[in-house]
């Protein structure tokens, strides 16, 4: 009979310990999947892509050329500082317009239940479409000769190219005043400022949502208490709801920048020739890498476009570090 | 008169507020509306200088046109197949992660915690050529695994998932240890049905991604037998430059199974994207 029943005594004094290790070891097989996933394709590759950098990689696998790669980026006037130039518009073009809009939005409908539900639907479906078809359709708006935008501004003597524009908007806004900017100053292209206009539309129903979800858990009884007081208007604002919904604003601004500095998608699929034209003026880091590394002359290489990704990647993480440092520190969390 | 004149004055902000969402929805859905429109006019009304607003007679057959004039059944059903998959995936294995950091105590878990988080901080264009690289000495390239095992687990569905378990009272979960029943049962009879919105909320938006992505499957696919539908869209928008009406019903074609989800699970939409204000 004693073998199915071991001795109590020492069953009960290892029972914790094993307990313990067997709980251990079902959590690691838990986490199995999960971590070679996410260790194979994010972790490794980080590694791999910083050994890539200092490695020539054009056709085929070469040597260590040290920070060969990292100076032909950074050259004067080099490609990538042009194509940093592009995100760079396309990051100040994008997230201020896109915050103030949804934020303009939200307050409108906040506190209005009806046709709350309806216009926040509205305004989120740019967001979850194919992204390939939103840009047919845009490309086909913005036609120069059959599109709807084009007869819509022909009476005013306006034959605009949109996507085909190559001439940067402060540029043209000179020329209309016959004054000659430096080519410097030109400005954004008309066809980058026509992704600009079509990521706000895109982006527009996320800060939506968020901003509302910000805006609900604002309590009423500090602004109605700000009333009582005499505050109205542009004063409660910006005394008022605008630090209580600070915390929205940031996590909105943060998770809009990165997002607008890593952009592929919408700027390739509405990039008249999708490789950043007309004359690379909409041409961004990222597609910028991934020409490099589609590049069939081989000029620039896998090596070179790893390069590249590495800077901007510092620098997306050094503008979030500055932006948690600088705004964050104005975030008031209740 | 001052409570007929703040009635008034607060109609007047109503009314312009009003006006303000009409128009700003109006532009918002001009993009879709233009979409119908031009789907169903004829080649001749869909690209007239100025165009023609609306047809004279709805063109139906453009539907059936597009439709046969490029493999789309076959770009649809590896859309499916591949989003469906990554779907199931990243719904089980942030199940199972999110279980153990979230009920289970071993060592060095909170370490493991912050790598995963980690995670998220990694750009895509970063990863994006070695990945290459290693999909192709994994001898992937072409082929179903390529699109779907590297999106099969998310730190983000795995911290939603955690957090859920976290915030279980503690002695709920003792007292089914104490029932006797082991983990695995607890896992799917308890565990899982309790964390199903986080679960729904990743899956979401795992298929959402999944099927909207654009730049992996470019890169990873060569022919039409495997390329999902935004890769096989672009290849047809590239062939049939001059034709718009077509264009426009296959790019309606392409959105509708999208459009189908978002309203069967719009509340799930909204909350998941709404979570990221309290997360």
């Amino acid at each position: 009979m004693w073998p199915s029943a071991p001795p109590a005594s020492p069953s009960i004094r290892h029972a914790p310990a094993r307990r313990q290790w067997k709980e251990a070891g079902l959590a690691y097989l838990f986490l199995l999947p999960s971590a070679l996933i996410l260790g194979a394709f994010g972790f490794l590759p980080l590694l791999n892509a910083l050994a890539l950098s200092f490695r020539d990689w054009r056709l085929s696998p070469g040597g260590f050329v040290g920070f060969a790669n990292y100076t032909k980026a950074l050259a004067p006037a080099s490609e990538f500082w042009q194509s940093l130039g592009v995100t760079g518009y396309y990051v100040l073009g994008t997230v201020p317009a896109t915050l103030a809009l949804g934020y303009l939005l939200a307050e409108l409908l906040h506190s209005r239940i009806r046709g709350l539900a309806f216009y926040r639907s509205l305004f989120f479906l740019p967001y979850i479409v194919s992204p390939v078809a939103a840009a047919a359709v845009w490309r086909w708006i913005l036609h120069p000769s059959f599109g709807i935008a084009t007869s819509a501004v022909s009476p005013l003597g306006l034959e605009p190219q949109w996507l085909r524009e190559e001439a940067g908007v402060f540029a043209l806004a000179a020329q209309g005043l016959h004054v000659t900017l430096p080519a410097w100053a030109a400005g954004p292209s008309v066809a980058l400022v026509c992704i600009i206009a079509v990521t706000i539309w895109h982006n527009l129903g996320f800060a939506v949502v968020v901003l509302l979800a910000g805006l609900a858990a604002v309590p009423t009884d500090l602004t109605d208490a700000a009333r009582l007081d005499g505050a109205r208007g542009w004063r409660l604002m910006r005394q008022v709801k605008l630090p209580l919904l600070s915390p929205t604003l940031f996590f909105l601004t943060v998770i809009f920048t990165i997002r607008a500095f890593q952009t592929f998608t919408q700027i390739y699929v509405l990039s008249i020739d999708h490789r950043g034209g007309p004359a690379y003026t909409t041409r961004n880091v990222t597609l910028y890498i991934y020409q490099c590394f589609n590049d069939f002359q081989a000029r620039l290489g896998a090596g070179y476009g790893c390069a590249v990704a590495m800077l901007l990647f510092l620098i997306v993480l050094g503008l979030t570090l500055l932006q948690f440092r600088v705004l964050g520190s104005r975030v008031h969390y209740q | 008169m001052p409570t007929s004149l703040s009635l008034r004055r607060r109609w007047a902000a109503g009314l312009a507020a009003h006006l303000a969402l009409g128009v700003a929805g109006l532009l918002v859905a001009f993009p879709f509306l233009w979409m119908v429109l031009g789907s169903i006019k004829t080649g001749e009304e869909a690209s007239a200088i100025p165009p023609a607003l609306l047809p004279a007679v709805p063109q139906w057959r453009n539907y059936v046109d597009a439709w046969t004039s490029a493999p789309f059944p076959s770009y649809f059903l590896n859309s499916a197949v591949v989003a469906v998959s990554v779907t199931v995936l990243v719904v089980l294995s942030a199940l199972l992660a999110g279980y153990a950091f979230g009920l289970l105590e071993f060592p060095g878990k909170s370490l493991l915690f912050v790598l995963y988080l980690a995670t998220l901080m990694i750009p895509f264009e970063v990863v994006l050529i070695p990945n290459f690289l290693l999909i192709n000495q994994l001898g992937w390239h072409n082929t179903y695994r390529a699109m779907i095992v590297p999106w099969g687990a998310s730190a983000f569905s795995v911290f939603l998932v955690t957090q859920t378990y976290r915030a279980l009272p503690r002695d709920f979960f003792e007292a089914a240890q104490l029932d006797g029943s082991g983990h695995w049962q607890f896992l799917w009879t308890v565990a899982a049905p309790l964390a199903r919105p986080a679960l729904a909320t990743a899956g979401l938006f795992a298929f959402l991604g999944s099927w909207n992505s654009l730049l992996w499957p470019l890169l990873v696919t060569q022919n039409d037998r495997l390329r999902p539908i935004e890769v096989g869209l672009l290849y047809f928008l590239e062939a049939e430059g001059p034709r718009p009406h077509l264009l426009m019903a296959a790019s309606t074609l392409a959105m509708i199974p999208i459009l189908v989800l978002f309203f069967l699970a719009q509340r799930t939409f909204i909350e998941g994207v709404s979570a990221g204000v309290k997360g």
